[in-house]
C-alpha cells in the first residue's frame, strides 16, 4: 500500500524527524485556513497522488498570496495529475498539502528498501538529491552509498555516522543525520515498510537537514498487524477493477489488449498472457482466480473482465491440481449464463479429470471453444478475438 | 537418489488439525510420504488421521526423529512457527503459507541459516520426490519418477513443466517450488547445486518470473558451476512495469527485473530458453537428445 506524502510526513514527525509545519486540505477553502493556521508570507503547496515527477507537472508550487493558493487548488482538486510516472489518464487529486517555505542550500537523497539480494534492509544515500535514484544508479553507481541493517541488531548509530561523513557533512549535520537515519530505520521495521525514500532530504539556508519529500509503501502483507494504518489507504488512486477484484481476493492488473485471460495461478496467469503474445495476441488483463476457482469467484472474475469494452474473447486457463476440472467446468457454464457473455471464450482445462470437463463444456450448448492444449488455446482465442 | 527427501523422509506437519494441514497431510499419506505425526498447540495426545499430535515441535522431534516439517498455519504465525522448527531440530522446512510479511522472512532466514536448516517457501507448493515422498500441495498424479529435476518460483507452471516431463516418459528427480515471495528460503541457486551433485538427476527445468534479480543470479552460477543441461522459462515478458503480479515478488520496479533480461543473462551462460511454456519439454528433448 503507498502513501501520500502528507501522510509520509506525519509518520515522520511522530518519530521525530524535521519535517515542514503542513496540513493537508481536501477544499480550497480550507487549503486558505491551512494558510492562514501556519502563519509565515510564503507557502509551498503540493497536489497528493501516488506518483513522483508532480513538480514538472506543475502538481506543486511556491505561493506568496492566498488568492494564489486558492487558485491552484481549484486547478487541481477534483481533476487529475498526469506525470511521466502515471497512465495518461493521470492520478485524482483530493488534497493538497499547504507547507511552511524552506530555503534550500543543498539537496540530498535517502532511502531504503529490502533487497532481495542480500535479504537486508538497505539505506542508500546520495549527494545527487532531486533526480530520481534509478538515474544515479545507472549514471554513477558510484555516488549511492549503502549501509545494510543486520535483521538480528538492527540499525547502529555508527552506519549512521559512516553515511554522514561520506555524504560530506559537517559538525551538526552528523548527528542530525544519524538521527533521521535510526528514525528511519525504526521507522521501516515498526511499520513493515517495503519502500522508503526521502528526495530530497535538503540542507537549509542555515545549514540543518530537513525532510522535504516523503514516499512510502507498505507491505501489504503486514497490513494486518497495522490497523492504524488502515486510513491511509486511498482507494481513489487505484484501479477501479483491480479494487473490486480485490474485494473478491482476486489478483486482477488491467491492460490494454483484446484478450481477457482467466487463469489459476500468478505465475500461469503471466505465461498465458505471454503465449497469448507469441501467437499475434494482445492480452487485456492479468487476472489469478487462486487456487479455489469457485463458480462465485469464476462468475465475479468473468464480470470484472467483460467490464473492459475492449475484450473481444476470453482465454479461461486452467491447471486443476487438486481441484477437479469438471466442477471448474461447470462454474464456467454457470458464470457464462449469469453473467451473459457475448464474446467467444476458450476454455482449456488441463489435470484432474480435464476430460470430463471439456467434454462438460462441450456439451454446454453455449458458445465455449474446448482447447485440446495450451497452444491450440492460444492460437484458438486470438483467432476468435480477431473475428476468425 | 533425489535432493532434499526420499522414501524414508519422516515428516511432521505443523497446523496439524487445521483444514488445510488436514487436507493436505491425506494426500500426502495416500502418496506414501512419510508422514509421522503433526503439531497443534493445545492438542497434543490427540491422535488425527491415525497420527499422534503434539503440542511442540520439540516434543515431535523427541518421540518421532522428524528430520523434516510442512507449516500449513496462517500468515502471521509463520515466524513463530518456522523458528519453533528451526530451534526444535529439524533440517527441512517447507512453509507452504502465502502472505508472510517480508521483514519476518529477513529474521527467519538468518536463523535458520545459523541453526542449518534448509527453508523452502513461503509461498509455494513444496517439494516432491516422485514415487517417494510428496511435502506440500501439489497434485501427486501428474508427476513420474524419472531424471529431471524442477526448480520453479510458481505453482502452477511447475505442474506445466512436470506434466510436459511426464509427458515426454522423462519423469522428475525431483521438483521443488522456491515460492513467489521477494525473500525466499532458498534460491535458485541452493537448489540448482544440489541438482547438479544428484546423481538421478540429469537435466534441470527452472521456471523463473519477473521481479528481482535472481535469475541473473542463477545464471552467472549455472556458467561457472552447473554442468548439467538446464531448460529455462520466463514468466511475464508481457507484464507491465510497477504492477505487482500476483505474486509479492513478482514486480518490475525501476526498470529492473524484466523477462527479456533474465532470458538474456540465462542464454549467455547457455542455458536453454524457452518462450513460449508449451515447450519446456520439447526445449529439453532437443538440448538432451532424449
Amino acid at each position: 500500500m503507498n502513501l501520500h506524502e502528507y501522510q509520509g510526513k506525519q509518520l515522520f514527525a511522530e518519530y521525530g524527524l524535521p519535517v515542514s509545519k503542513g496540513i493537508a486540505a481536501a477544499t480550497a477553502e480550507e487549503a486558505v485556513a491551512a494558510a492562514d493556521k501556519i502563519g509565515g508570507d510564503k507557502w509551498v503547496v503540493k497536489a497528493q497522488v501516488h506518483a513522483g515527477g508532480r513538480g514538472k507537472a506543475g502538481g506543486v508550487k511556491l505561493v506568496t498570496t492566498k488568492e494564489e493558493i486558492k487558485a491552484f487548488a481549484e486547478q487541481w482538486l477534483g481533476k487529475n495529475l498526469v506525470t511521466y510516472q502515471t497512465d495518461a489518464n493521470g492520478q485524482p487529486v483530493s488534497r493538497i498539502l499547504v507547507e511552511t517555505c524552506t530555503e534550500i542550500a543543498d539537496e540530498l537523497y535517502l532511502g531504503a528498501v529490502v533487497d532481495r539480494s542480500t535479504r537486508r534492509i538497505i539505506f542508500m544515500a546520495s549527494t545527487e538529491g532531486g533526480v530520481e535514484i534509478e538515474t544515479v544508479a545507472e549514471e554513477t553507481p558510484e555516488k549511492i552509498l549503502k549501509a545494510e541493517i543486520d535483521p538480528l541488531t538492527g540499525a547502529q548509530p555508527y552506519q549512521g555516522r559512516e553515511l554522514a561523513f561520506a555524504l560530506g557533512l559537517k559538525g551538526a549535520q552528523i548527528g542530525q543525520f544519524t538521527k533521521i537515519f535510526l528514525g528511519l530505520a525504526k521507522l521501516f521495521e515498526d511499520k513493515d515498510l517495503a519502500l522508503l525514500e526521502i528526495n530530497p532530504l535538503v540542507i537549509t539556508d542555515e545549514g540543518n537537514l530537513h525532510c522535504l519529500d516523503a514516499k512510502m509503501t507498505i507491505d501489504s502483507n503486514a497490513m494486518y498487524r497495522h490497523p492504524e494504518l488502515k486510513e491511509f489507504h486511498d482507494p481513489s488512486q487505484e484501479d477501479a477493477r483491480e479494487a473490486q477484484a480485490a474485494e473478491w481476493e482476486l489478483n486482477y492488473v488491467a491492460l490494454d489488449g483484446t484478450i481477457g485471460c482467466m487463469v489459476n495461478g500468478a505465475g500461469l496467469a503471466m505465461g498465458t498472457m505471454d503465449i497469448v503474445k507469441i501467437h499475434g495476441g494482445f492480452p487485456a488483463n492479468f487476472l489469478d482466480v487462486g487456487g479455489g476457482a469457485t463458480k462465485e469467484r469464476v462468475t465475479e472474475a468473468f464480470k470484472i473482465i467483460l467490464s473492459d469494452s475492449n475484450v473481444k474473447a476470453v482465454l479461461v486457463n486452467i491447471f486443476g491440481g487438486i481441484v477437479r476440472c469438471d466442477l471448474i467446468a461447470e462454474g464456467i457454464i454457470g458464470a457464462v449464463e449469469e453473467v451473459g457473455v457475448n464474446v467467444p471464450v476458450v476454455v482449456r482445462l488441463e489435470g484432474n479429470n480435464a476430460e470430463i470437463g471439456s467434454k462438460v463444456l462441450a456439451d454446454s450448448g453455449l458458445n465455449i471453444i474446448a482447447a485440446t492444449s495450451l497452444t491450440d488455446a492460444a492460437e484458438s482465442v486470438v483467432k476468435a478475438a480477431e473475428g476468425k | 537418489m533425489s535432493i532434499l527427501i526420499n522414501k524414508d523422509t519422516k515428516v511432521i506437519c505443523q497446523g496439524f488439525t487445521g483444514s488445510q494441514g488436514t487436507m493436505h497431510s491425506e494426500q500426502a499419506l495416500e502418496y506414501g510420504t512419510k508422514l509421522v505425526g503433526g503439531v497443534t498447540p493445545g492438542k497434543g495426545g490427540q491422535i488425527h488421521l491415525g497420527l499422534p499430535v503434539f503440542n511442540t515441535v520439540a516434543d515431535a522431534v523427541a518421540q518421532t526423529g522428524a528430520e523434516a516439517s510442512v507449516i500449513y498455519v496462517p500468515a502471521p504465525f509463520c515466524k513463530d512457527s518456522i523458528l519453533e522448527a528451526a530451534n526444535a531440530g529439524i533440517k527441512l522446512i517447507v512453509c507452504i503459507t502465502e502472505g508472510i510479511p517480508t521483514l519476518d522472512m529477513l529474521e527467519c532466514k538468518v536463523k535458520c541459516d545459523d541453526l542449518g536448516a534448509v527453508l523452502i517457501g513461503p509461498n509455494c507448493p513444496g517439494v516432491i520426490t516422485p514415487g517417494e515422498s510428496k511435502i506440500g500441495i501439489m497434485p501427486g498424479h501428474i508427476h513420474l519418477p524419472g531424471k529431471v529435476g524442477v526448480v520453479s518460483r510458481s505453482g502452477t507452471l511447475t505442474y506445466e513443466a512436470v506434466k510436459q516431463t511426464t509427458d515426454f516418459g522423462f519423469g522428475q528427480s525431483t521438483c521443488v517450488g522456491i515460492g513467489g515471495d521477494p525473500i525466499p528460503g532458498s534460491s535458485f541457486i541452493d537448489i540448482l547445486a544440489l541438482f547438479e551433485k544428484d546423481p538421478q538427476t540429469e537435466a534441470i527445468v527452472m521456471i523463473g518470473e519477473i521481479g528481482g534479480t535472481a535469475e541473473e543470479e542463477a545464471a552467472a552460477y549455472i556458467k561457472a558451476n552447473v554442468t548439467k543441461p538446464v531448460v529455462s522459462y520466463i514468466a511475464g515478458v508481457t507484464a507491465p512495469a510497477g504492477k505487482r503480479m500476483g505474486h509479492a515478488g513478482a514486480i518490475i520496479s525501476g526498470g529492473k527485473g524484466t523477462a527479456d533480461e533474465k532470458f538474456a543473462a540465462l542464454e549467455d551462460a547457455g542455458v536453454k530458453t524457452v518462450r513460449s511454456l508449451a515447450e519446456i519439454g520439447n526445449g529439453l528433448k532437443e538440448i538432451t537428445g532424449w
